[in-house]
């Protein structure tokens, strides 16, 4: 309990979350006529009257004069026009009520339903996003309409009502206004016409309309009203922290299965823990027997729960072994519950001797526990026993012929043993025959081999012999044990099976997961996820599966499109459109089955993580084929598992792309500074000396002239090597290189190399040893000849001058091998692939000449469009000098003897 | 050198490029005419009928091809183009359209002197070609179908032949392959490249010329042959 002088938290949570909330009232009446509606516009035109901004947004006057002069003087804002099976209806535009944004809007009948275009179902839904925008709501409802009282109401009036709303929305009204009117004025009013009755239903309406009824209903909006006056108290206390006489909270577990009896059971749970103020939870306790469950009851048990849930329940759903009563014991400990519900089964029948229900273990068992048993009433029950029925009959009848042939079988050894060694127990022969049969095809097929084995002793075995006639007690005795073990080995038998199929089931369902959750991790690319997860939720679901990922738009902002789809789908229906769009702006489920646009045909689940979210999943099942709910659960659990995934893909994606930018920006500033070392250093050689020639104060000796000049040129074509270079780079880069590959003399290459460097190889004698090169290569001879050019370049700046440099050249199979070795100082062994990177530069000594780090990485580049490879050694064992070796495949064997197609 | 050898176009548009070809060219006994657009050229080449036009490819009026073509028209005046090294295939359509010869940019003097002189040189040629061609150490005797080098025999097969007297008629100059298929094995021929490998080879290995260093014919990829001059 709280201490004293400071507010209850959940209270004050509570609180903050209806901060910018729009305020509920609702003007609750025992049935219609009692003039909500008339109560509701009186208050509004006091407000009115304030200066309060108020619209009536929907108000239904059903042609009451009294009331529509009422309405005079409000704004009454326009309503949606829809076409509903050939009728023009009037609905609540809540666009528009949200667009005008009053102080307060008027809301009629809160539990109309809206037709099946509608946004929302119901009209309760369009009131909460009303509320949502801040805008204050006033409403009106009729006490037979609210979930929890449908089944009492049902009872009393004889009348179940169809349009119920959930007890939760009565919970957010944070004021109710109970409008009374005594039942004989209301059955005045209703003599005199002034209570608005639809004609369709006019005869139910006059049953319902008695005195009795009129009654007991108000007494019940009466209670409800009073019960609420009393929440509010308690809160105003905890608010406040007065210490109050409510007592301790404690909690209520309600039991429920598949039985129709649950939802009465949910309904009434739900009073008694109101009027006890207890929080109560509803469990579900999964047995291997229930994945044998028809789907029927499957969907039950489905329904029950989110009617529990609608209802404000926490659920809770275990899976038990064997003992039932002992999970929901072990869990009532766990939870701290005082009290615990079941529904009464009706008695079992003889079929379950010996097996106490789970009500009765419980009660046998909960000595700590208060335990209330709920009976159904006499309609339930019956509509209960056509799904009651336990006992299954094997169904297919080769399992029956199996038995028989047991049977046969067992005779036929029976006869072979009393034919050699006759013994008195030949009954075990047979008995083991009903033990087969029940084992392997349970219990129908059981039954039917002991008789036949039981008829088949008697006639063959037994004195006197064949008759059927019974003699002995041993006889009777026989028979007996026959069904007794037949019964209960088939029970066993098919106990067994059900629950192997269980676990077969619930070890594919696990599979499934892994297998899926496999396949994503595998998948690289978000499309790869997409289309795993597509594939593998239409498959497992028998469904039609998308994925819809929000994608940039041209100017700037972003719309949701389908980048998937299993079977392939490239568009949506307007409804499916808006549900996306709906379940994309909200994070919530829209569509169909759920609150939102239910008449779409697509249901959509947002894919969201920690991070928010990463777009939508839709699945689409066959009309009228709903999910069970287990494979509700697992669609939520891939549903996560695709979020998780599609976001992993994300960051790899942005990791990638940081990457890839970083790298760029590494090269351009490489490119920056070579420009501006490579291109200027050959400019100022150049300028200098000019504007030394030109220096007419300083006259130079022919020699020295002659030297400049020679400067001048040499750096002139430095420059030009140097600027080709950058040209065969940037046309490598953009992939723009195609080899024009023609058949060559490859020695010719090597001659135009050494005519273009005539300058740089001027320090050192080139060996060139083409004796063992081929006649012909399929190259492309200028790009070729740059390769060349670039490497007698390189070699030519790093060895020492005076130095030889050797090319020699070979043919190796199908390739030819062209190596090129200089007396340098080496590459270190670690820098030798690294050599051929853009930019790349061994660390030069002090007045070495540098190279620009672009000939070797363009030769890698001209030689890999060729098909080849160039990869760089050292020339000596002790590692000192290069060669760099390239290898070219020859390309394939010329057109055979060109010279004997030639004409002499 | 006051004698002016001949008359010389040169059709470019950079300054620095036509300043720097006059003074070469007239500091080796040449006159020189200068236009700085293809129409001015065509426009010059009518006018003053120079001995050799040197033209850049690259002009800002006009296609480089379509000048020769105007030339060409009228005149069989030798046109020497300027060209770059990435553009084989400009190369062979300027030489198709008409011209004589190109050099690639940049080039050094000494190289377009060398161009220049064949191409004047062919000009001046007698109409009968003289009996015997000699070619540093090569020696054509056109009379006898007889080949030498450096004063030894070598025996080579008719067409052998016939490709080095068609190359050693127009020495110097570039011929491309089209024309000497043409020539050699007629206009049937004229895309059968790998012959003139296969022949040029044959021929080189029976000259001793090694392809790494050449000293008698030159393969220009792409384009066509050249016979050094010397």
């Amino acid at each position: 309990m709280a201490e004293a002088g400071r507010p209850e938290p959940e209270v004050l949570l509570a609180d903050a979350t209806r901060e910018g909330r729009g305020r509920l009232k609702i003007f609750l009446g025992a049935a219609p006529g009692v003039g909500k509606t008339y109560a509701m516009l009186e208050a509004a035109r006091r407000l009115k009257l304030e200066g309060r901004d108020l619209v009536v947004a929907l108000v239904e006057t059903h042609g009451r004069a009294e009331t529509e002069a009422l309405l005079t003087g409000l704004e009454v804002l326009p309503r949606q026009r829809v076409a509903y099976k050939g009728r023009q209806l009037g609905e609540l535009d809540l666009a528009e009520v949200i667009e005008r944004r009053p102080a307060l809007a008027l809301v009629d009948e809160l539990a109309h339903s809206n037709p099946p275009d509608a946004l929302h179902p119901k009209r309760w839904q369009d009131v909460e996003e009303i509320l949502a925008a801040g805008i204050d709501v006033y409403t009106t409802l009729n006490i037979q309409h609210l979930e929890s009282l449908n089944d009492m109401v049902a009872r009393i009036s004889g009348v179940r009502v169809r349009e119920t709303l959930p007890d939760r929305v009565l919970e957010l009204a944070d004021e109710i206004e109970l409008v009374d009117l005594p039942p004989e004025e209301l059955l005045a009013r209703l003599r005199q016409g002034k209570v608005y009755v639809q004609e369709q239903v006019a005869r139910a309406i006059q049953n319902f309309f008695s005195k009795g009824n009129l009654t007991a209903l108000r007494e019940l909006a009466m209670r409800v009203a009073a019960d609420r006056v009393d929440a509010e108290m308690a809160a105003h206390m905890k608010r406040h922290a007065i210490a109050g006489p409510w007592p301790a909270q404690g909690r209520l577990l309600v039991c429920v299965n598949e039985s129709p009896v649950a939802n009465a059971l949910v309904r009434s749970a739900k009073r008694l823990a109101e009027r006890l103020r207890a929080d109560w939870i509803v469990l579900h306790v999964t047995t291997p027997g229930r994945e044998s469950l028809p789907e029927a009851a499957k969907d039950r048990i489905g329904e029950t729960l989110r009617l529990a849930e609608s209802l404000g329940a926490e659920v809770v759903q275990l899976a038990a072994e064997r003992d039932v009563s002992q999970q929901i014991l072990d869990y009532a400990r766990t939870r701290n519950v005082h009290r615990i519900l079941l529904g009464r089964q009706r008695p079992r029948r003889w079929l379950a001797f010996g097996r106490e229900s789970v009500a009765e273990r419980l009660l046998n068992r909960s000595a700590d526990f208060e335990v209330t048993l709920i009976s159904a009433d006499a309609e339930t029950q019956r509509r209960s026993a056509i799904t009651g029925m336990r006992l299954k009959l094997e169904r297919d009848p080769k399992a029956y012929v199996w038995a028989l042939l047991l049977v046969a079988a067992a005779a036929a050894v029976a006869f072979g043993i009393d034919r050699f060694f006759p013994v008195a127990s030949l009954s075990l022969v047979f008995l083991t025959a009903v033990l087969a049969a029940a084992t392997r095809f349970g219990l129908g097929p059981s039954l039917l081999a002991s008789v036949v084995s039981f008829l088949a002793y008697n006639f063959f075995f037994t004195q006197p012999h064949h008759t059927f006639s019974v003699s002995s007690r041993d006889d009777i005795l026989t028979l007996l044990l026959f069904l007794l073990v037949a019964l209960i080995t088939g029970n066993l038998a098919a106990r067994l099976r059900r629950q192997g199929v269980a676990q077969r089931a619930a070890i594919r369902r696990t599979a499934n997961l892994y297998d899926f959750s496999r396949k994503i991790a595998g998948a690289a690319s978000q499309e790869d996820v997409v289309w795993a997860a597509v594939h593998h939720v239409a498959s497992t679901l028998q469904c039609r599966a998308l994925v819809l990922l929000p994608m940039s738009q041209g100017d700037g902002g972003s719309s949701l499109e389908i980048v998937g789809g299993y079977p392939p789908e490239d568009r949506l229906e307007v409804k499916d459109r808006g549900a996306a769009e709906w379940a994309w702006e909200h994070g919530e489920p829209a569509g169909w089955s759920t609150a939102t646009l239910p008449a779409a045909a697509w249901l959509f689940l947002p894919l969201a993580t920690g991070q928010g979210k990463q777009g939508l999943l839709g699945v689409c099942f066959e009309a009228g084929r709903a999910p069970a709910p287990d494979q509700r659960r697992l669609l939520e659990t891939l549903v996560d598992q695709v979020a998780l995934a599609i976001e992993r893909t994300r960051l790899v994606a942005d990791l990638e792309e940081t990457r890839v930018l970083s790298e760029s920006e590494r090269l351009r500033s490489a490119l920056l500074s070579s420009v501006s070392h490579d291109l200027r250093t050959p400019l100022v050689a150049i300028i200098g000396s000019a504007s030394t020639l030109l220096d007419e104060q300083a006259p130079l000796q022919p020699a020295a002239r002659r030297e400049l000049v020679e400067t001048i040129r040499e750096e002139g074509e430095r420059l030009n090597r140097y600027v080709q270079n950058l040209l065969d780079m940037t046309r490598l880069g953009y992939g723009a290189v195609v080899p024009k590959r023609d058949w060559i003399d490859p020695r010719e290459a090597v001659g135009r190399a050494q005519r273009q460097l005539a300058q740089p190889l001027a320090g050192h004698p080139l060996q060139v040893d083409t004796a063992g090169a081929p006649q012909a290569l399929l190259a492309d001879p200028v790009l070729l000849e740059q390769v060349l050019v670039n490497v007698l370049d390189n070699a030519a700046k790093y060895a020492p001058h005076g130095s030889p440099i050797r090319l020699e050249m070979t043919q190796a199979g199908d390739r030819a091998i062209i190596a090129v070795a200089d007396e340098g100082p080496g590459i270190p062994a670690a820098e030798r692939e690294r050599v051929f990177d853009m930019f790349y530069r061994v660390r030069a000594g002090e007045g070495e000449r540098t190279g620009t780090g672009l000939g070797l990485a363009i030769c890698r580049g001209l030689v890999e469009a060729h098909g080849g490879t160039i990869r760089a050694e050292a020339a000596r064992p002790d590692g000192g000098g290069t060669r760099i070796v390239i290898t070219l495949p020859l390309g394939p064997p010329p057109a055979p003897s060109v010279a004997a197609q030639a004409p002499p | 050198m006051s004698e002016v050898l001949a008359r010389i176009l040169v059709v470019d548009d950079e300054t620095q490029i036509r300043r720097f070809l006059r003074i070469a060219l007239e500091a080796n006994g040449y006159a020189v005419l200068e236009a700085a657009d293809g129409a001015t050229g065509i426009a010059l080449a009518a006018i003053e009928r120079p001995q050799l036009v040197v033209l850049d490819l690259g002009l800002p009026d006009q296609d480089g091809k379509a000048v020769v073509r105007a030339i060409r028209d009228w005149s069989a005046v030798p046109v020497l183009v300027l060209s770059v090294r990435e553009a084989e295939a400009e190369k062979v359509a300027a030489l198709d359209a008409g011209a004589d010869d190109y050099v690639v940019k940049p080039f050094g003097v000494a190289e377009l002197l060398a161009r220049v002189r064949a191409l004047l040189r062919a000009r001046q040629a007698p109409d009968a070609p003289p009996a015997v061609i000699e070619i540093g150490q090569l020696t054509i005797d056109q009379a006898r179908h007889q080949v030498s080098v450096a004063g030894q025999p070598v025996r080579l097969t008719r067409k052998e032949y016939e490709l080095l007297r068609h190359l050693a008629l127009h020495a110097g100059r570039i011929v491309t392959h089209q024309q000497l298929l043409r020539a050699i094995w007629g206009k049937a021929h004229e895309q059968d490249t790998h012959y003139l490998r296969v022949f040029i080879g044959q021929l080189r290995q029976k000259l001793a010329d090694d392809p790494a260093a050449p000293r008698f014919i030159l393969n220009e990829p792409g384009v066509g042959y050249r016979l050094l001059s010397g």
